[in-house]
């Protein structure tokens, strides 16, 4: 069975944070808000109204594709997508199709296939003998980032989609959380017997966590061992810890596709797009290289500390308060996030002589000749272990960063 | 006060000398719905007779259209005023905002005495597929009234209304000016807001009117033009108001188009020989106030019709998706027949697999008649047209043949696919029945239409004849309400 592997797609959604809707005037932010107090005639799909772009949702949405490497379309347009659903109120949903924003992007070795722009759906909520739509989502700027389905690992799922939530939260356009729904992941996945792309291929919906995202992923990976080799649409189901057909190929959706005659298409300028460039700032990738670079902090902190953009920008204010690596191991240690904290940290900071430490180190790492041996061969966890057994016998006074720097310079 | 004669421009100046006031114009027009709304069948809805001298007495004269009495197609969003389409299916359906233009109009002291016919979503040209029924033309209420915009036009020429409001995606404000002996714009495609309008094909939907003369259309065009910020595809071309300063016609060209009376002959067999005949008079008129008259073509006039029957369809598929009663109105089985045959025909365009050969190739084709007129401009200042191939049929006469009356669009269609501008004019009579040129020019011409229209109207004046309403009766032949 090894000689299956496993070809993910991924398709992601991200509501952007923007003020108003995609295509009127109403509030975007509707969590949690009561249902259709965010309504106007233009989400609401009454008859006559009509659609106008967010300005700032379509460059948000470059600056995405921007960020991710994509190219931007000289010439885009928006398209309507055809279906028939409650929470749709107009029959179709506008949406890019031929010719979306950005196009032929990468995130690592993940090619980035297209970067689109489009409105969310109002929300259904089903009650004993009733259902009722709530249009307060309705309309809301949605930004699709569809990828090759190059990935062959569920780890690789994994490291993507994290670095994508943090690129999208250092941009600031979205607070894209799996838990609120701003952001939605879809993977396909079919299996390979030759490592080319099979003919068919499994699209996964309502997959609302990380976790489930991979659950899913690992079910299916068993499940089309089992049964073999099939064209469907299945969602996941947290109740039975399985995914669930919901659409064979069969009936696959014509969605008649055609350019929205509402809104004039759309181009960019070189000028234009270089702005939204220069507007995309330091990236967590080149951060961290920085911070490595210029305050000599080890690949571990400085990632640590550039996992988000506030807590980057953070290290970076105080970091003359001390010597940088000492600031950022209060800062990774002891989470800290205000400079009051931090200052009474420096003032109460534990003492400890170099040479006790020093001496401490090469007390535990005589006493444990097996875990330097499994570090040599790639242990990451067997660092960690040498670490905590130094820290358990400092009480505390030591710091893990300084520790387990003092390890590696001792055994390489 | 002759409210049969009484312009937009001569109630104001009425207004202003202290002859009459909004609220004796207003009681007029509504004794005329009184008499004959029923038997023409004209407005759906008609406002509250006290609401409305209520509105009328405190009129703000200072108003660019203070007290003028409107009737508004009812594809027409009015906040807390029915509003149909001309469609059973949504025949409850209260809209809870204003239109743009509405909004305009009102803000503009014009005040709306109700919602007009109309054939069902702007489908048709007849004003017979209203499903309501039709409506019946003023001139000879056993013809066709014209449509789409049947109501908005009838009620200006029955005196129920100094102007109506009209959408025209194929010819719906320029047929029912010709039926019904009156000025009818189409305007350039953005330059009037669609918003609150229940749209028909997005791409082609323009917003007009019909008035009895030159000088009121274009009054009311500098009311309801402009940008919106509310429609994408208006545009900021200022309207400036025609001088009208103009009696000849000296140093224009007008183009006429061969492909336009040799295809209108092909398409329709009947092409009435005396409509040529009245055209070809039209026509010298223009020559004798000075302009030269110049052949253009327009080689892409027959495929302009086939295209026009393949994308509006399929916008209107899209467009009519949102009627699913879900929220308002009935229930799908409601759509009348026209709705439900172009629904079906932009359904099969669109679809994957034909896409292609039909919504694709019509864009392209549409490009060309763009084309078309765009190189046909570069050399005349307007393009002279007869408005429909014969003058309004009798009740009945075509609505078994929806083909033939897709046919009868072919002078008009053209124009909505370039998205130019035209001017409907009254030109003439075959028996009691109304006939009506246009004058198309291109993108933002308006003035320049208004111009020639106003010198050919006060050389010919044609709008000064009025409905012989006592001396026509309805055929028994049809029953309608």
């Amino acid at each position: 069975m090894d000689t299956f592997k496993p070809i993910i797609g991924l398709e992601v959604h991200v509501e952007l944070a923007t003020a108003s809707k995609m295509f009127c005037g109403c509030p975007a932010d509707h969590f949690g808000k009561e249902p259709n107090t965010q309504t106007c005639p233009v989400c609401l799909g009454l008859p006559g109204a009509l659609p106008v772009p967010n300005k700032k949702a379509v460059e948000w949405t470059i600056m995405l594709g921007l960020a991710l490497g994509c190219t931007v379309n000289e010439e885009s347009k928006f398209d309507r997508k055809h279906y028939f659903y409650p929470d749709l109120p107009k029959g179709y949903q506008i949406s890019q199709y031929d010719q979306p924003l950005c196009i032929d992007g990468k995130l690592g070795d993940i090619r980035i296939q297209r970067v689109h722009l489009e409105e969310d759906t109002g929300k259904l909520q089903h009650a004993v003998g009733v259902s009722l739509v709530d249009f307060n989502r309705s309309g809301v700027p949605l930004v699709e980032v569809v990828t090759e389905p190059d990935f062959r690992s569920i780890e690789e799922v994994d490291v993507y989609v994290k670095k994508l939530q943090q690129i999208i939260r250092y941009l600031g356009i979205s607070g894209a959380d799996m838990e609120k729904g701003t952001m939605r992941i879809e993977p396909s996945i079919s299996l390979s017997t030759d490592g080319k792309i099979p003919n068919y291929r499994v699209e996964l919906k309502n997959v609302n966590s990380f976790r489930f995202v991979r659950k899913a992923l690992e079910y299916e990976i068993a499940r089309q061992q089992r049964e073999g080799h099939i064209q469907q649409t299945r969602g996941w189901s947290e109740d039975k810890n399985a995914t669930v057909v919901q659409r064979e190929k069969e009936e696959a959706h014509d969605y008649r596709y055609f350019p929205e005659p509402d809104i004039p298409p759309m181009r960019w300028s070189g000028r234009q797009i270089s702005d939204i460039r220069s507007q995309i700032g330091e990236l967590p990738d080149e951060k961290k290289e920085r911070f490595m670079k210029k305050y000599g902090l080890s690949d571990y902190d400085a990632t640590q500390l550039t996992e988000t953009r506030q807590r980057a920008e953070f290290f970076e204010e105080v970091a003359k308060e001390g010597t940088p690596k000492a600031i950022a191991n209060i800062l990774i240690n002891k989470k800290v996030t205000t400079k009051e904290e931090l200052m009474k940290f420096l003032q109460n900071a534990p003492s400890i002589s170099a040479d006790e430490l020093q001496e401490t180190v090469e007390r535990i790492l005589k006493e444990n000749p097996k875990a330097i041996e499994d570090y040599r061969n790639g242990k990451e966890q067997a660092l960690m272990f040498l670490v905590g057994q130094a820290l358990r016998q400092l009480k505390g006074k030591g710091d893990a960063q300084g520790i387990s720097a003092i390890i590696r310079r001792l055994i390489v | 006060m002759d409210i049969f004669a009484l312009t937009i421009e001569q109630a104001l100046e009425g207004y202003r000398a202290k002859k009459f006031t909004a609220v004796d114009v207003v009681k007029t027009c509504l004794e005329n719905v009184r008499k004959y709304n029923k038997e023409y069948n004209v407005l759906l809805t008609v406002r509250d007779e006290d609401e409305l001298i209520k509105e009328a007495k405190s009129v703000d004269y200072s108003k660019p259209l203070a007290g003028i009495p409107v009737v508004l197609k009812d594809l027409f969003s009015t906040n807390l005023l029915r509003t149909t389409g001309g469609a059973k299916i949504i025949d409850t359906y209260v809209p809870r905002y204003d239109a743009t233009v509405v909004r305009k109009l009102k803000e503009s002291g014009a005040i709306i005495i109700g919602k007009a016919n109309e054939d069902a979503w702007g489908h048709g040209s007849s004003g017979e597929n209203s499903d309501f029924g039709p409506t019946r033309n003023a001139y000879n209420k056993n013809h066709v009234a014209g449509g789409s915009s049947s109501g908005s036009g009838v009620a200006v020429a029955l005196g129920m209304c100094l102007f109506g409001t009209g959408t025209d995606t194929g010819g719906s404000i320029r047929m029912p000016a010709a039926y019904n002996n009156l000025v009818g714009l189409k305007p350039t495609y953005g330059r009037v807001s669609r918003y609150g309008i229940l749209a028909m094909a997005s791409s082609l939907d323009t917003i007009g009117h019909v008035t009895k003369t030159v000088g009121d259309n274009a009054l009311v065009l500098s009311i309801t033009a402009g940008k919106d910020p509310l429609d994408a595809t208006t545009d900021t071309q200022p309207v400036a108001r025609a001088s009208f300063k103009r009696s000849d016609l000296k140093g224009l060209k007008i183009g006429v188009s061969p492909e336009y009376l040799a295809i209108g002959k092909q398409a329709t067999p009947g092409m009435d020989e005396k409509l040529e005949a009245v055209t070809e008079t039209a026509l010298k008129e223009l020559e004798k106030l000075g302009a030269t008259i110049v052949t253009v073509n327009l080689p892409n006039t027959q495929p302009a019709l086939a295209t026009y029957y393949v994308l509006v369809p399929s916008e209107i598929s899209s467009n009519l998706g949102r009627y699913d009663g879900v929220r308002f109105g009935h229930t799908r089985e409601t759509f009348g027949g026209e709705a439900k045959r172009r629904m079906m025909i932009g359904t099969y365009a669109l679809s994957s697999g034909y896409y292609d050969a039909y919504y694709k190739t019509g864009q392209k084709v549409r490009t060309l008649v763009r084309t078309d007129f765009t190189k046909a401009f570069e050399s005349v200042d307007a393009i002279f047209a007869p408005v429909s191939p014969y003058p309004a049929p009798k009740i009945g006469d075509f609505s078994q043949d929806p083909l033939a009356v897709y046919l009868s669009d072919i002078y008009t269609v053209p124009i909505n696919l370039a998205g130019v501008a035209a001017l409907g004019l009254p030109a003439g009579f075959i028996g009691d029945l109304p006939v009506g040129i246009q004058l198309i020019g291109p993108q933002w011409s308006e003035e320049r239409l208004y111009e020639i229209g106003f010198a050919y109207e006060q050389e010919t004046q044609w709008y000064k004849r009025k409905p012989n309403i006592e001396g026509s009766h309805p055929s028994e032949a049809h029953g309608y309400i």
